[in-house]
């Protein structure tokens, strides 16, 4: 019963989103009124429709409702509930109703609260919203249906794949979504925008917070990816240059660019076919993401959900919608008015930089992940990894760090470098004392070397605008990119920390050894077997200290579960201040020794510090920005855009080795 | 703005040209085997012990004495080793040398998979840490190399040996032997 009332409220939402086409169309052409004025109520509904349907499938999977199809391939009865509900989004057909879902969300929330834009504007937005929509919902409904039934019910479920059992996953794929369905609102906008050939400082500022939002989850997404993979995977890395990682990356980027062209375009009135631009190109790229995800043409280490069959579908998806707004902009582009012109030495030259920039890193990105595809189709099977992506992208970002040093610090306009001297003087003395002493450290690498001393640079230099301000009255927004900035110098230093000092041990021992590895000395005291609710394990139990101090315990695992049969480390790890201890286990040697492998990685955990920061900068930016346009709303005096840049900047993954 | 408009289609026409790839990918069926980049290639320099008692260990020069041979990675821990087996068997029945690499597996284990399963390798070489078979370029068991008289690696099997390889195989030991 509940699974097809899920099913029913997913056709119903369907066609709703139809009549938002058809009633957005009307609108956009001055037609009938009444009819057009059902478009947003449409919307609205719509929303309420699909969390009905997500709220069924959570029910089926709290349940185990065998019967379903998707529950019985994914679910397992013994399973924590957490990993139950989890279970709901970890499937192909699970998490794109979740993307419907939040797309429908979206849609509702622009259509109820959003009143700034000239009402045609607003119908071509929903008219494209629905457009979007209506191609998920189809995908969904027609090859999809996360609500098949089957037709003999099997007495147990399959489990989800044991990887995929842990905290992490109920948080990093649909943090992920949000932030893609999230850039599908700022692509209606772009697209409304060219239709009806109204791109203003309004235009931009209704698409910010958007974007705004899309971009904190799609951070939150990747910094949260990022250490799942570090600990579950147990290889010890953070970035692993793999295509679905870079799927991710790609919208992030484009978002990042978008976020900053946006500013200008709300300040300062240029930039605007360019904001366009960012704006179909970062909904492009997560669709793009969605594709290479789901139809396994890539081989990847998250190949969960793979299918050719939907990935033609996809496809097609992507080619009606990309190609199609990529004509259309290719055809409007030039009917729209050149926006005001500026200096080079100026806020607006400094973020024009940084999108060029972020552009560029997202070519070097898109190509490095298509390459292999493109050789295949001649027979020639390459892999692109760290070899080439982390060089080619630190050509590009390294200099965007410098300009950072420097850019929040200037006017709009234009602007005199002698007036931002000082304080950009100092960054670049610190970055260059740091560099000079960090020479001569053995075997130390440029890039770490650089990324060192630019970390302590961009540090600096980020903080550099709040100088002179009373810290209490600075606008949100400005709090917002100092630590945004701030964010990436520290997650920087992570990265070039942890490349630059990581100690390593591979050693088989035997119960009573002791082992060493950077400051650390541990002891191996046991090796027992641990049940789980759904697997077994051998746990290690090991003493360690850090340079002679307090011994703390640590208890890595091999894990083996049942249902699927598979085997997984789950490793133990010790935080300092100054870093983190990694622990894996592996397999019992014939002579009774055990393999254990030790990571010493200073400072790595300011990776996903800095991720976080850069995150809160976005949160604390948000906030600022939809107070004071409510208070614009309320009619009253606002000063912020003056002073408006409200947005971080690079990569928090691009990764020095 | 007319060098914009030529850019932009220009834009256009690289999407068309990638969503293209993406289709003609899809329809592509999906290699997903890793092949050795050494067929065409000598054998590199090893020297396994032996495995079990009964059959001595392999080495490189083994494998260069002029008579082509198959050489069959495996464990007894492989549950597609297991079933290629009879065709194993009926390849040396055919006439074939058969020379076999056991990788991570211990005498005993090894032992009573030949005893239940046949044995019809010649030698047996211990390889307990994979370390000649990622030399070879082989990524996973069962493979197996036709090797010519020289050494050279004529030909990869990927996978368990179907009854529809073992005309395959005898043609390339034959072709291998003729070199």
């Amino acid at each position: 019963m509940i699974p097809e009332l899920g099913l029913a409220a997913l056709w119903l939402a369907a066609a709703l989103a139809a009549l938002q086409l058809l009633a957005g169309f009307v609108g956009t052409r001055s037609g009938n009124a009444a009819f057009a004025a059902l478009a947003r109520p449409a919307a609205t509904l719509q929303a309420f429709l699909c969390i009905i349907a997500f709220c069924a499938l959570l029910y089926v999977f709290a349940v185990t409702d065998l019967s379903v199809q998707l529950v019985a391939t994914n679910s397992h009865s013994l399973k924590p509930m957490i990993f139950k509900l989890s279970g709901a989004w970890g499937n192909h057909e699970g998490s794109m109703l979740l993307w419907v879902t939040v797309m429908a969300m979206a849609g509702g929330l622009i259509a109820l609260i959003e009143r700034r834009l000239p009402e045609k504007t607003m119908m071509a937005t929903l008219c494209a919203q629905a457009f979007v929509a209506l191609g998920f919902y189809a995908f969904l409904l027609l090859s999809s249906n996360p609500f098949e039934r089957l037709a003999e019910v099997p007495p147990e479920g399959n489990g989800l794949n044991p990887l995929l059992q842990d905290i992490g996953l109920a948080f990093h794929p649909p943090t992920l979504y949000i932030g893609y369905v999230g850039l599908s609102v700022a692509f209606s906008f772009a697209v409304a925008a060219l239709l009806t050939r109204n791109v203003t400082p309004d235009f931009a500022r209704v698409m910010r917070p958007w974007v705004l939002g899309a971009w904190i989850f799609l951070t939150v997404g990747i910094t949260a990816g990022s250490y799942w993979a570090y600990y579950e995977l147990g290889w010890g890395g953070w970035w692993f240059w793999d295509p679905v990682e870079n799927a991710s990356l790609m919208p992030w980027l484009a978002a990042t660019a978008l976020l900053h062209s946006a500013s200008v375009l709300a300040a300062r009135d240029a930039l605007r076919t360019w904001t366009i631009m960012l704006g179909v190109i970062a909904f492009s790229m997560s669709m793009l993401g969605t594709f290479l995800v789901r139809s396994g043409i890539l081989t990847s280490v998250h190949a969960f959900a793979v299918d050719p069959e939907r990935g033609s579908f996809i496809l097609a998806l992507l080619t009606l919608y990309i190609g199609g707004a990529l004509v259309l902009f290719a055809l409007r582009a030039n009917t729209i008015a050149e926006g005001e012109r500026f200096a080079v030495m100026s806020r607006e030259g400094a973020l024009v930089v940084n999108n060029v920039g972020l552009t560029a890193i997202l070519g070097v990105v898109l190509l490095g992940t298509l390459y292999p595809l493109l050789t295949e189709a001649f027979d020639v099977r390459v892999s692109v990894g760290p070899p080439y992506f982390n060089p080619v992208s630190a050509i590009f970002f390294l200099p965007m760090l410098l300009v950072l040093m420097v850019g929040p610090l200037l006017r709009w306009k234009r602007d005199d470098f002698t007036r931002v001297r000082k304080p950009v003087a100092i960054a670049l003395a610190v970055t260059i004392v740091i560099i000079i002493r960090a020479v001569f450290w053995d075997g130390i690498g440029l890039l770490p070397l650089l990324g060192l001393g630019l970390a302590a640079g961009v540090a600096i230099a980020s903080l550099a605008p709040l100088q002179g301000r009373s810290l209490r009255r600075t606008p949100l927004a400005i709090w917002g990119m100092c630590i945004a900035h701030f964010g990436i110098a520290v997650a920087l230093f992570g990265m070039a920390a942890d490349t630059a000092f990581q100690k390593e041990r591979l050693v088989a021992v035997s119960v009573g050894d002791t082992v060493e590895v950077g400051a650390w000395t541990g002891r191996l005291d046991s090796v027992n077997a641990v049940a789980g609710p759904n697997w077994t394990a051998m746990q290690a139990n090991m003493h360690l200290s850090y340079d002679g101090g307090p011994e703390l315990e640590a208890h890595p695992q091999s894990r083996n579960f049942w249902a699927p049969v598979m085997e997984t480390s789950e490793v133990a790890l010790l935080t300092r201040w100054n870093g983190q201890l990694y622990v894996a286990v592996g397999s019992q040697g014939e002579d009774g020794r055990w393999q254990l492998r030790l990571w010493w990685k200073p400072f790595v955990t300011f990776i996903w510090y800095g991720g976080l920061l850069i995150a809160l900068g976005g949160v604390l930016s948000l906030i600022g920005r939809v107070r004071s346009d409510l208070r614009r709303r309320r009619g009253e005096a606002d000063d912020s855009e003056e002073i408006a840049d409200a947005a971080p900047e690079p990569e928090p993954e691009a990764q020095p080795a | 703005m007319r060098n914009l408009r030529f850019a932009l289609w220009g834009v256009v026409i690289v999407a068309a040209f990638v969503f293209g790839l993406f289709g003609y990918q899809l329809t592509q069926p999906k290699d997903e085997f890793v092949r050795s980049a050494l067929v065409g290639e000598r054998i590199p320099e090893f020297a396994l012990p032996a495995m079990v008692e009964s059959r001595p260990g392999l080495s490189s020069t083994d494998l260069a004495d002029g008579e082509a041979k198959l050489m069959n990675v495996f464990a007894s821990w492989c549950i597609p080793c297991a079933a290629e087996a009879p065709y194993l068997e009926e390849l040396e029945r055919q006439g074939a040398q058969i020379v076999a690499v056991a990788i991570t597996d211990t005498p005993e284990d090894v032992d009573r998979f030949l005893l239940q399963h046949g044995n019809p390798f010649t030698r047996i070489g211990d390889d307990r840490i994979s370390e000649v078979q990622l030399s070879l370029g082989s990524s996973g068991v069962p493979e197996t190399f036709v090797i010519a008289g020289d050494g050279t690696i004529t030909y990869q099997h990927i996978g368990d040996i179907r009854a529809s390889d073992v005309p395959v195989l005898m043609e390339e030991l034959r072709k291998a032997q003729g070199q």
